[in-house]
């Protein structure tokens, strides 16, 4: 009888109780690279479980702040308010990525958007797909004459902070009225849950158009429109163009800031950084070591596999930053990664 | 006369009609259902977890255990709790308390699952600081209660009283004549709600969003988030992916297999005893 | 077993001490019932009841605007999608269920009734998750070709705007599915309290199967009918998976069923579990708290009606 508790327990534990579980949510935008960065470092580290649930960025800041997840994840910088509610937490920029405008006509193979015309889609004032002002940006284009709907996020979402960012730096109209956040009081369209929902309603709807990350756009063969940037060029969302609108950018110590509409002739003007939230003294231990751990790996080996899923990596001189900072993050008061270089 | 038939004749017939139009959608989605779902099934998606974004393959073994292990759960404080709840209203509900809690049970039984959702979160994910199987379960508890109390009530007062006398004349005290006797007796039936109530657990999503939320990995721990089949369905159902809109299909398959065989089981059950 | 130690004690003393326990465990589980209500009420207002003060119910119920950003919370588009969705199903399911009911107490062999009371039952059963996968793939491709601009053809206003498939059209049908069993199967209960006589009288007296039926048993049932159409609303206005995915989720107020809008509980689903700030929390909560109430004293209600109806006619068809 003994035995047969013993061998139980042996097994049990090598089954369950070596396992680490970490578990994270947040963002949709990063979800396609994370979820290939945690199932990838599991194949390296066996006895790590990254559990990672793309519930929206707006999810991952109040799930980080109420402390019911080990990390949360937002493309959207947390705000003032939002970061005294949560004291000592630390924005780690993990990849960059671009916030795409996908459209479902199946008569228009390009399109190109100016950013009146965007707004005036999103605002409700632009209702139909032969409408003028699109005539005007896409000279050659043959519109139906059908309505557009537009699809926008249901839930909270950084991608969401990214696009208005971008609308009420370039609209006056739309700074005034929706205004820029991570869930704004959308005039017209439909909500969709996550990037993947948006994704998948465009898809799902003729006449459709709404706004998500690349690597949905690449992975489900929907073509992204052309965008005038701040500079007046037309330029299309790649890791170049995205690159080129972090590389003026001024960054600062906390790492939160906005690249959107930034100057230069190639830069992608909804162009976004995307941040994991840790806190600066991690209070578990094993948990702590572990995902410090996995983020040294993350800017390191992990931006390796950026480039297939359409992200940007980040800019050497801000890896290095970022090293410095994930040396300075103590586990019970201890650093762990003092001693790497 | 002739009007007076054929109006006869044409409200019979548009009843008949109501028949046929309550069955379109359930055919309609009964054939849907099978069709689209057989096709995902494979052995990996029995034995596998689920694949990262945008990659095919992988299964939903670990939303299928997941379901099962919250659904324990929510039976090991729900069950209990109903069924003596039930016992109570029984045998010492005729007083002003045990309509209240009779009245309670009934209304209980009509609160959307999503305001439960609510308040688990409230009570167990935000004290202990983490998206639970626990929280799931007990929130899943909470639905459970009202329906099982109500209905082990009705079935304990099927029990013959002369059943209950006899064997307290024997000197048999009350409460082993409770578990003995009565129970024993009600057995059958409380096994039946006990099913379906199982059944009814198994498919509810709303609760689940914010309690054991989700888990691309197995999990036994009843402290860390845990997969269920139906947040898993509602996740494939709402992304862009065709290979997860497959496997939506799929899992709708199990989780309807999974249901109907409780349903099913319970409703032999009940039949084999009356007869 | 114990019967030597009868001698010392007294059966009744002997029996007293587990049979008092038993009767503790039993009233306390009992009891639970109440305890789990009160628990659910008091975090309900706890969480929630902040935010109604802070802004009234009144205004809170009657403002049209949900913009996060700038913390402003109004209930109303909620509340509109709600019971515009709910009435949709209504409209559909009621006279659906209340034929089938009738067809199958009335009119069919009694043999029918068996057979057809388990798909009906088997509908009842099928999860939320699984209607909102079937609405998503297949009712809302047919909405938008051809339903939507077939009905577009009427001209009227309830019926203009763009085939999207999303919204309360789609959401109202998928209830309306969803609540058909229900109101079917409470109906053939209320239906079948019909004393027979009533029904033999007026068959007796030359009238027609539906004459009777119209004259002698609707009457009778109408007041459980009533209360079956009010659990059937009730389960409707909390029904919160297969919504959302099919509602469309935009908190706007439009007069088109083509529209997409929002519901209830569907906002719930969606902004709780990322509400950033007591604020939105506690309006989340308001929200749960205002379907709870309305949930609540529908089901009493129709409770009441349904048995009024079981015990004759006499206080209710009056």
């Amino acid at each position: 009888m003994k035995k047969i508790i013993l061998i139980a327990t042996l097994l049990s534990s090598a089954a369950f109780a070596d396992k680490l579980l970490i578990n994270g949510a947040g963002a949709t935008f990063p979800f396609p690279i994370y979820s290939k960065w945690f199932s990838e470092y599991n194949k390296l580290h066996p006895d790590v479980q990254i559990n990672y649930q793309s519930i929206g960025s707006g999810g991952g800041i109040k799930q980080i702040t109420e402390k019911t997840v080990d990390f949360g994840a937002s493309d959207a910088p947390m705000s003032a308010e939002e970061m005294g509610r949560a004291a000592g937490i630390q924005h780690i920029p993990t990849v960059m990525g671009a916030v795409v405008v996908v459209y479902n006509v199946s008569s228009i193979s390009e399109l190109r958007l100016s950013p009146e015309t965007l707004a005036g889609i999103f605002l409700g004032k632009i209702t139909r797909w032969n409408d003028p002002t699109l005539a005007k940006d896409n000279p050659k284009a043959k519109f139906p004459d059908a309505a557009i709907t537009v699809v926008h996020r249901s839930d909270g979402s950084g991608t969401t902070s990214v696009f208005t960012d971008y609308l009420a730096k370039v609209s006056p109209e739309w700074k005034a009225g929706p205004g820029q956040g991570k869930s704004v009081n959308w005039p017209t369209g439909l909500g969709g849950k996550g990037n993947e929902g948006v994704t998948g309603t465009v898809k799902q709807t003729d006449g459709g158009i709404g706004y998500v990350e690349l690597a949905y756009a690449n992975q489900n063969k929907l073509t992204p429109a052309e965008l005038k940037n701040h500079d007046g060029a037309w330029v299309k969302a790649s890791l170049e163009s995205v690159s080129a609108a972090a590389g003026k950018a001024e960054i600062p110590d906390d790492y939160r800031v906005s690249i959107t509409d930034a100057p230069g002739k190639d830069a992608y003007p909804i162009s976004g950084f995307t941040w994991l939230l840790v806190y600066k003294d991690q209070p578990d231990a094993q948990k702590g070591d572990a995902l410090v751990r996995f983020l040294w790996w993350a800017i390191h080996d992990g931006q390796k596999m950026a480039a297939a899923l359409d992200y940007a990596p980040l800019p050497a001189p801000l890896v290095r930053k970022v090293e410095a900072t994930l040396k300075s993050i103590t586990v019970q008061g201890k650093a762990v990664l003092a001693e790497r270089k | 006369m002739s009007l007076r038939r054929f109006t006869n004749g044409f409200m019979t017939a548009l009843c008949a009609l109501a028949l046929l139009v309550a069955l379109v959608p359930l055919v309609s989605l009964l054939w849907l259902v099978v069709s689209h779902g057989v096709k995902g099934l494979s052995l990996d998606f029995f034995t596998a977890i689920p694949a990262p974004v945008g990659e095919t393959g992988g299964g939903v073994a670990n939303a299928i255990a997941g379901t099962l292990y919250i659904v324990g759960i929510a039976c090991a404080f729900g069950v209990p709790l109903g069924v003596g709840a039930g016992v109570y209203l029984a045998e010492r509900g005729d007083s002003p308390l045990g309509d209240a809690i009779r009245f309670t049970a009934e209304v209980l039984s009509g609160v959307p699952s999503i305001v439960v959702g609510i308040v688990a979160y409230a009570l167990v994910v935000l004290p202990m600081r983490r998206f639970s199987a626990l929280a799931g379960g007990a929130a899943l508890a909470v639905l459970m209660v009202p329906t099982l109390a109500r209905s082990t009530e009705e079935l304990v007062r099927l029990v013959p009283r002369s059943l209950r006398e006899a064997s307290l004349a024997l000197g048999v005290p009350e409460w082993r004549t409770s578990l003995r006797v009565v129970l024993r007796t009600a057995l059958g039936g409380i096994m039946t709600a006990i099913l379906l109530a199982v059944a009814r657990a198994a498919g509810e999503t709303a609760p689940l969003l914010f309690t054991s939320l989700n888990n691309q990995y197995w999990n036994w721990r009843v402290d860390q988030p845990t997969a269920s089949l139906t947040v898993q369905i509602f996740n494939y159902a709402v992304s862009p992916y065709q290979d997860w809109h497959d496997k939506a299909w799929s899992a709708a398959l199990v989780l309807l297999l999974l249901v109907g065989t409780l349903s099913l089981a319970g409703r032999l059950l009940s039949r084999s005893r009356v007869r | 077993m114990t019967r030597p130690r009868a001698v010392e004690q007294t059966p009744a003393a002997r029996a007293n001490l587990p049979d008092r326990a038993w009767a503790a465990v039993l009233t306390v589980l009992g009891l639970a019932v109440l305890a789990v209500a009160a628990m659910i009420i008091a975090e309900l207002l706890r969480v929630g009841g902040p935010a109604l003060k802070h802004t009234g119910l009144i205004a809170f119920v009657g403002n049209s605007v949900w913009d996060v950003t700038r913390d402003v919370y109004g209930a109303l588009p909620f509340i509109y999608g709600t019971l515009v969705t709910s009435g949709v199903a209504l409209v559909l399911a009621l006279p659906v269920s209340i034929g089938l009911a009738l067809f199958l107490t009335e009119m069919a062999p009694a043999r029918m009734r068996s057979i057809v009371s388990f798909p009906i039952a088997l509908l009842a059963g099928i999860p939320s998750v699984v209607y909102g996968l079937w609405g998503l793939f297949v009712l809302v491709p047919i909405l938008r070709n051809p339903i939507e601009p077939l009905l577009a053809r009427t001209h009227l206003p309830i019926f203009t705007g763009a085939p999207i498939g999303l919204g309360y059209l789609a959401a109202g049908v998928v209830m309306a599915i969803m609540i058909l069993p229900t109101i079917t199967s409470i109906a053939i209960e209320v239906l079948q309290t019909v004393p027979g006589a009533l029904r033999e009288a007026a068959l007796a007296l030359g009238a027609t199967r539906w004459e009777a039926i119209r004259i002698a048993v609707l009457p009778y049932a109408r007041a459980g009918i009533v209360g079956a159409t009010m659990l059937g609303l009730g389960r409707a206005l909390g029904e919160t998976m297969a919504v959302t995915m099919v509602i469309g989720n935009s908190p706007t107020i439009r007069a088109s069923l083509f529209a997409p809008g929002y519901s209830l509980p569907a906002v719930i689903a969606n902004e709780f579990a990322e509400a950033s700030g007591d604020m939105q929390t506690g309006a989340l909560a308001a929200l749960g708290l205002l379907l709870f109430a309305v949930t609540v004293l529908l089901n009493i209600a129709a409770r009441v009606l349904v048995r009024m109806s079981r015990r004759g006619p006499a206080r209710v068809a009056a």
